[in-house]
């Protein structure tokens, strides 16, 4: 049986289309999960074919790694998953691994492939910084697997699917960890994992206000996108995290991918390396990021960015 | 006040070559540090040791040559360092096992804190794993750390949201690159360092037997990336042109 749990319905939906694939070899059944989560997810789980959700209410309802780890800790121990997928969110993360050490079990975060032989299971991740894939194989059930998103397309829903939605109330052994306040992050709802054009700028702007050079771009490419590396986002905080493309950032893939001014070091490579067609623009004729693009323009961003911009707007014109 | 600092040598992740012909990553000969985040760690326990006083421990699971890099702690203001021999055997189960049992065996632990992850792997598995096995609270991500004589308050950055959560002590912190910037210590520091005891503890002692990996490594792949690499470096607006038809080729202008 494979279990899945995410507290972002979307990814809890492609693990359930994930499950499926892996379902086969591990006795055919996919059961979700939900923790405080309106009946709605519950139902939406099931008609997108979930084989049964365990749809638990409980004394905690914001998410908390500790008191929720304990709950899935006591689901997988009633009913013995051999495969469990947990959303790769920064909750999703710290929960699998807590999971993890409580059931004395193996965990693969992030896995970017999982595959169930028999009953073997296997799960590749990127390590290295974006250098090499490890293939690890499970000694110990059950596998815990951290999904990143859009690992699969959800399955369409069928009204009718015949799903066991099994409902509990839990009361949990609270923890002296206490959540204060949840803000907002600054964000614009940008979700650069959606794009189809990204063009990405990094430390070769010189200003903040240069940002718009930037955008114009990708105006002019019809795409709305624009990303950046870590230093734009995370250490001069021009832009939002919403835009941070990298190993810690967000990882995308869209068709069209242009770097301007950005170095090329490997953890915004490990970001942006799924992309289709990838476009660089770097006055360093050695910057490391013309070996990870298809095409390159040697020369300042700020000659090329306003050049290109109005040859595009000419030639769409 | 007693803090631990989970500290981990890793490769020099900038340093990886590929091979030319597998097109996997070259892992031996490559310098080995401490891995980045976890200085980010030690720096915020030097700052609670200054806010309310204590003694910090700095802890890893290695090889012997982690020494050296843990003298690189000491002398940014650890108090003493600890090294647990790393079994042949060993994956972040096992290793979450030994940093277990070597806190047990430290007696009375307040603050525990470890990089979000290593940069090696980046998993960040060893922070939650160790809070599970104490069954104490955790507090991943944090951005800003407020410590008091009983209690924390820390600011978790979670991507689309900031949660502000406080917890009495004992607790597992985990730190990101941005919470602060690591000092360099001065030649004074460094030299002062040597003095500082370094233990070096067995693995099997530790945990009272051998320990059994929950997963393995089967191989490490090299990742595919072909791409074309054509390069216009001759005059702008032909570079432009010429660019600007290949993307369109590809079918990638809209």
């Amino acid at each position: 049986m494979v279990m899945i749990y995410s507290d972002n319905k979307k990814i809890a939906l492609e693990l359930v289309a994930l499950g499926k694939t892996l379902a086969p070899n591990l006795s055919g059944k996919v059961y979700a999960v939900t923790i405080n989560q309106p009946d709605t997810v519950a139902k939406d789980l099931a008609a997108h074919g979930a084989d049964g959700v365990h749809e638990v209410t409980t004394n905690i309802t914001q998410f908390k790694a500790e008191e929720y780890a304990n709950l899935l800790k006591d689901l997988v121990t009633e009913h013995k998953p051999d495969l469990v997928l947990i959303g790769s969110t920064k909750n999703g993360k710290e929960l699998a691994a807590r999971l993890a050490a409580l059931l004395d079990t193996g965990c693969v975060m992030d896995a970017t492939a999982v595959h169930a032989q028999g009953k073997t299971i296997t799960a590749e991740r990127v390590v290295y910084s974006g250098n090499g894939i490890a293939v690890e194989q499970f000694t110990s059930t059950p596998a815990i697997v951290s999904i990143p998103p859009r690992a699969a397309e959800p399955l369409p829903k069928n009204e009718h699917h015949h799903a066991n939605i099994m409902k509990k109330q839990v009361t949990l052994k609270e923890y002296p960890s206490k959540i204060q306040s949840i803000q907002e992050a600054t964000s614009e709802g940008i979700k650069v994992e959606d794009a189809e054009i990204i063009v990405s700028c990094g430390r070769g702007l010189k200003n903040k206000t240069d940002i718009q050079l930037v955008s114009d771009l990708a105006t002019a490419l019809k795409g709305k996108t624009v990303g950046c590396s870590r230093p734009i986002a995370a250490d001069l905080k021009w832009l939002s995290e919403d835009h941070w493309i990298g190993l810690s950032g967000h990882k995308v893939k869209p068709k069209l991918y242009i770097a301007c001014g950005i170095s090329g070091q490997i953890q915004h490579i490990a970001g942006m390396r799924d992309s289709g067609v990838v476009v660089a623009i770097n006055k360093d004729p050695d910057a490391l990021i013309f070996k990870s693009a298809d095409y390159g323009i040697v020369g300042d961003l700020y000659q090329v960015l306003p050049k290109l911009t109005s040859a595009l707007k000419e030639h769409s014109a | 006040m007693n803090i631990v600092v989970c500290a981990k040598q890793v490769v020099d992740v900038s340093e990886i070559k590929l091979d030319p012909s597998t097109k996997r990553p070259v892992l031996t000969g490559i310098a080995k540090k401490i891995s980045d985040i976890d200085k980010n760690a030690m720096e915020e326990a030097i700052k609670i040791k200054e806010k309310v006083t204590g003694r910090i421990t700095v802890l890893t699971v290695s090889t012997p040559d982690a020494k050296d890099r843990i003298k690189e702690l000491l002398a940014m203001g650890a108090d003493e360092g600890i090294v647990v021999a790393a079994p042949a055997d060993s994956d972040y189960a096992t290793t979450a096992s030994l940093l277990v049992a070597a806190i047990k065996k430290l007696g009375h632990v307040d603050a525990i804190l470890c990089g979000e992850a290593s940069i090696d792997l980046f998993s960040g598995q060893m922070g939650p794993r160790v809070a599970g096995l104490l069954d104490i609270p955790q507090l991943t991500y944090a951005t800003k750390v407020t410590p008091e004589k009983d209690k924390v308050t820390v600011e978790r950055n979670l991507g689309d949201q900031t949660v502000t959560e406080t917890s009495t002590y004992p607790v597992l912190i985990t730190v990101t690159k941005e919470i602060n910037t690591p000092r360099l210590p001065s030649l004074m520091q460094i030299l002062s360092s040597s003095s500082k005891p370094i233990k070096e503890w067995k693995a099997e002692e530790l945990a009272g037997g051998p320990l059994t990996p929950k997963i393995k490594t089967v191989e490490i792949k090299g990742v595919p990336m072909s791409r074309k690499n054509i390069v216009y470096q001759d005059d702008l607006d032909a570079s432009i042109n010429k660019l600007i038809c290949e993307l369109a080729k590809e079918g990638v202008l809209r």
